[in-house]
């Protein structure tokens, strides 16, 4: 590919290809999982605990039974051992902390809305009401979800990624001549997508099952419910054609799910199970609540001297959850010396789990509040203060950088935004009885690429079938996909092309998370395609065009069509390397000075991820990762009454995310410069920078316009009123 | 937003207790619709038959007609209309995304108006005429609106997109979408959390200054 080629953005974003499945999805046709109407469809509904820790004493179903057209209720007392739960520990594996919840297995309960019975009716208002009907006894246990209560009980995770770090002598911050140290908090998070978790199950055959689920990863669902029905794993399909957002509540099996294929399996018709919102809660993970301590210091000139950087997150006392928090500060900047110290508290919770940006996204929080707190005390500008200590390769390995264009991006962000009307004084703009701020903040997130496979079949009607088991959780996927595929293809026409997607038969590809898979998936369909080009070439022989007729060659040749299957993974010369996608956001907001109240003004997002696969859709994304991480910053937090251990704002009304009347026109920027070492398309992941940096930039901002540093996440009125 | 009258579930708020079953036959088919059963399910459940025997008759006969099609139904007065569309007429555009009402997700027209259709029982919509995401375009020929959706990008993941769409062309029709600020706040009770918001916001500007019927 020709670097100036892949320079150009459109500037008018509507100018892109459009996405591939848009139709499907403005029309009502796009189907997700709880949308395969199967005959004889029969519904799941759970019973859940009101305690939240303890056993149950005793359960009476009988009212539940007799409801009409309930077909089974499942409690612990009565359902069946699943062969998979029986083995115990994996004899190969490491202990690793614990495992995930097994549902019916014993009568104990370990958090508060845990699922206690399933009832299976021949339909939803049947089943609901019958599972109202399910009284449960208990003995109760004291129990402690207070996560900020229990720091003291923190302790390190298991496993060497999250033993402390240390380089230098991080310890240096405190003789510094300019220094801090601050804590930042970020409560619990749900996802929440716009969809509920949800899966229909049904048995083929005995040792048969089709499952329709709501999974970021066809292949891993495919593997987990083999692994726990103890059968073949080409005995459990798997179909995720449409993911209506995810965020990573799906990266995992989760319980609901083992326990429909369960349900399908006594009932021997399909089951369809939808989790309620509510359940949404305590069900399918969230981000854990996170106390930070940075502690830095800068010489009078602003060079960094030292950063210690420590995290304490929450856990359930069944599973330890465990993500990157605090390892940006390992290698954001040029600090000679730099410590992390990461730990988790176990509470009586569910699980958490990786939430967009995962503990990045925490962290940046954190690191990024910090630098803007350090600059402030400097009376520096805070892209200043980072252009000074930006980090020409990488300070945690020594190794260069395999691309970084940070310095532009800050640039381009600050051009555009109007950074030069910012005040380095806070509190000093006013406009119309609002005060006015303007902030900022990285991101940054590993842009690996893993191994996937692809097969490449050009068919007689011309139509290019390109295949893999990926799911698309809305980034894009099939379209970024289709591009790449077009693109090697010497500008085959989109529309002659077909992604298909989310089949676990299809050639296995990595569950999508972690910004891999336009790198990871991409990488493969380009070389898949690659190969089918050359395959043609030989077909043809001497004389062969570059952009032969397709359909024609086929017809000569006598053949039915021409495919590829290959399975490709990055070079081994990335070793040598460190890969990260980098972001800024810039926004302006205005704070009003009576009530406290917060209004995002402007966003401007500059993403350095390479080059730019699908500009449309990738724009898209980096609105929506701003537009979370505006929510992040302003809105979110899931509360639990810890009297009770359960959640009070388990809905969209109590649980508060943006909505349109929040969101301004946000601007995107691309460095858009290619990163051929990561992959052949020169592409790096976007999904988690979208977000990442985004927090500190909204309460860098907040506090540019008030003077008021708030490090408790969300920024709700009332803590600016109280600061 | 216009807001169905959902009278008829606050008056159920007796919490059964020793017969729950029985309680909530008489709620809701009793006292709403005691006109449409003449005696049989008041008697099956007064005279406390069997459950099973009960539900047979718990059933009531409802009109409607959904995107020109007339449907005949007997359906269970607590279904919803969100339900009614989604499991029993395999209608799965209109989308589930929190069954409150506080998401946007299963927006449709009813009788031209935008309604939550989670939050309105399906005898409410008895006589009248539903449209949903699927009733939109003509035929292939795309409705102006979802055309610049798909132009703007206005969505990601597509499950708010038919409750947004559904909002947006009532929005415009009814006269709500003169300023982004205006349309900002009439499209408030849509929740896309993907944050397509911007996207969506510039859909409807082009279809409300594009003067196209809609």
């Amino acid at each position: 590919m020709k670097e100036e080629q892949l320079l150009n953005i459109p500037g008018d974003y509507t100018d892109g290809i459009d996405r591939v499945d848009g139709r499907q999805k403005v029309t009502g046709a796009a189907k997700y999982s709880a949308e395969f109407n199967l005959p004889g469809m029969t519904y799941a509904v759970f019973a859940t605990s009101n305690i939240t820790k303890g056993s149950i004493k005793s359960i009476d179903t009988k009212a539940a039974e007799h409801a009409p057209g309930v077909l089974k209720v499942v409690t612990h007392l009565n359902a069946p051992k699943l062969p998979g739960y029986e083995t115990g520990k994996d004899p190969s594996k490491p202990a690793t902390g614990g495992g995930p919840l097994k549902l019916f297995v014993d009568n104990s309960i370990k958090f508060n809305g845990q699922p206690i019975a399933m009832v299976v009716a021949d339909s939803f208002e049947r089943a609901t009401f019958a599972a109202s009907l399910i009284k449960a006894e208990y003995t109760k246990e004291a129990h402690n979800t207070d996560t900020a209560k229990s720091l003291d009980k923190a302790a390190t995770p298991k496993g060497p990624r999250f033993s402390d770090y240390k380089r230098g002598n991080p310890d240096d911050w405190k003789t510094a001549p300019v220094n801090l140290e601050a804590e930042y908090i970020l409560p619990t998070e749900v996802h929440n997508p716009m969809e509920l978790s949800a899966i229909v199950a049904n048995w083929t055959a005995a040792d048969k099952v089709e499952v329709y689920d709501k999974t970021q990863g066809v292949k891993s669902t495919q593997n987990a419910i083999a692994q726990a029905f103890k059968l073949p794993p080409e005995n459990v399909h798997v179909t995720t054609k449409f993911v209506g957002g995810a965020f990573g509540n799906a990266l995992r099996t989760w319980p609901h799910e083992i326990a429909a294929v369960m349900a399908a399996q006594l009932v021997k018709r399909p089951v369809k199970l939808v989790l309620t919102r509510e359940q949404q809660f305590n069900s399918v993970g969230y981000r854990p609540y996170t106390w930070q301590k940075v502690s830095i210091g800068a010489t009078a000139d602003g060079k960094l001297t030292g950063i210690i950087h420590e995290a304490r997150a929450q856990t359930s006392t069944f599973e330890e959850f465990t993500e990157g928090t605090v390892n940006m500060t390992r290698f954001m900047y040029a600090c000679p010396s730099v410590g992390t110290i990461y730990k988790v508290i176990p509470v009586d919770v569910n699980t958490p789990t990786w939430m967009r940006g995962p503990g990045e996204a925490t962290g940046s929080f954190a690191l990024e509040s910090a630098i803007d707190e350090l600059a402030a005390k400097l009376n520096m500008d805070p892209i200043e203060l980072r252009v000074i200590n930006h980090a020409d390769t990488d300070p945690e390995n020594g190794k260069p950088f395999s691309s970084k264009n940070v310095k532009e991006a800050y640039q381009m962000g600050a051009d555009k935004i109007g950074w030069k009307n910012r005040k380095n004084k806070p509190g000093s703009v006013q406009e119309g009885g609002w005060l006015v701020g303007y902030g900022m903040g990285s991101g940054v997130f590993g842009a690996g690429r893993g191994r996937a496979t692809v097969r490449a079949t050009m068919q007689s009607n011309s139509t290019l079938l390109i295949q893999t088991s990926v799911t698309d959780i809305g980034v894009g996927t099939g379209t970024a996909m289709t591009q790449i595929a077009s693109e090697v293809f010497d500008n085959y026409p989109i529309k002659k092309i077909v992604f298909e997607l989310g089949d676990s038969s299809l050639p296995p590809s990595p569950t999508q998370g972690g910004s891999m898979i336009t790198s990871t998936v991409g990488g493969a369909v380009h070389d898949a395609c690659t190969a089918l080009k050359q395959k043609f070439q030989q077909v043809i022989g001497n004389g062969g065009t570059d952009k032969p007729d397709y359909a024609k060659v086929l017809k000569e040749k006598n053949l039915p069509q021409l495919d590829v299957e290959i399975t490709s993974s990055g070079s081994s010369e990335m070793r040598n390397y460190s890969a990260y996608s980098h972001s800024v956001h810039f926004v302006q907001v205005k704070v009003h000075p009576k009530t406290g109240v917060v209004k995002v003004s402007k966003v401007v997002s500059v993403a350095d991820s390479g080059h730019i696969v699908s500009p449309k859709t990738a724009r898209s994304q980096i609105v929506g990762g701003a537009i979370g991480g505006i929510g992040m910053a302003l809105m979110e937090e899931g509360v639990i009454d810890h009297r009770y251990g359960r959640y009070v704002n388990a809905d969209l009304a109590g649980y508060h995310v943006p909505v349109h009347a929040d969101i301004p026109q946000i601007d995107t920027l691309f460095v858009n410069k290619p990163d051929f070492k990561v992959n052949p398309m020169g592409a790096k992941g976007m999904g988690e920078i979208a977000i990442i940096g985004m927090a500190a930039a909204v309460a860098n901002a907040i506090y540019n316009a008030t003077g008021k540093r708030l490090r408790e996440l969300p920024i709700t009125p009332d803590k600016v009123m109280m600061a | 937003m216009e807001d169905q009258n959902n009278g008829f579930l606050a008056d159920d708020n007796d919490q059964p207790k020793e017969n729950p079953r029985r309680n909530f036959l008489k709620q809701t088919s009793l006292l709403t619709a005691v006109a449409l059963t003449p005696g049989v399910a008041v008697k099956a459940a007064e005279n406390h038959f069997d459950e099973k025997v009960a539900a047979a008759f718990e059933k009531l006969p409802l009109n409607l007609t959904v995107n020109g099609t007339a449907h005949k139904l007997s359906i269970e007065p607590r279904v919803t209309l969100l339900d009614l569309l989604r499991e029993q007429l395999d209608l799965t555009g209109t989308k589930k995304g929190c069954d409150y009402g506080q998401c946007g997700a299963c927006t449709v027209h009813v009788d031209g108006h935008r309604v939550n259709s989670c939050l309105t029982l399906a005898m409410m919509v008895d006589g009248k005429k539903v449209t949903t995401i699927e009733g939109l375009a003509k035929g292939d020929q795309l409705h102006p609106m979802q055309e610049a959706f798909i132009k703007h990008d206005g969505f990601q993941c597509g499950y708010c997109t038919p409750g947004q769409i559904m909002s947006a062309v009532a929005c415009v029709r009814e006269g709500h979408a003169n300023s982004e600020g205006e349309i900002r706040e009439y499209m408030s009770g849509n929740i896309c959390r993907c944050g397509a918001y911007p996207n969506i916001v510039n859909a409807i500007q082009e279809v409300k200054n594009g003067g196209q019927q809609v």
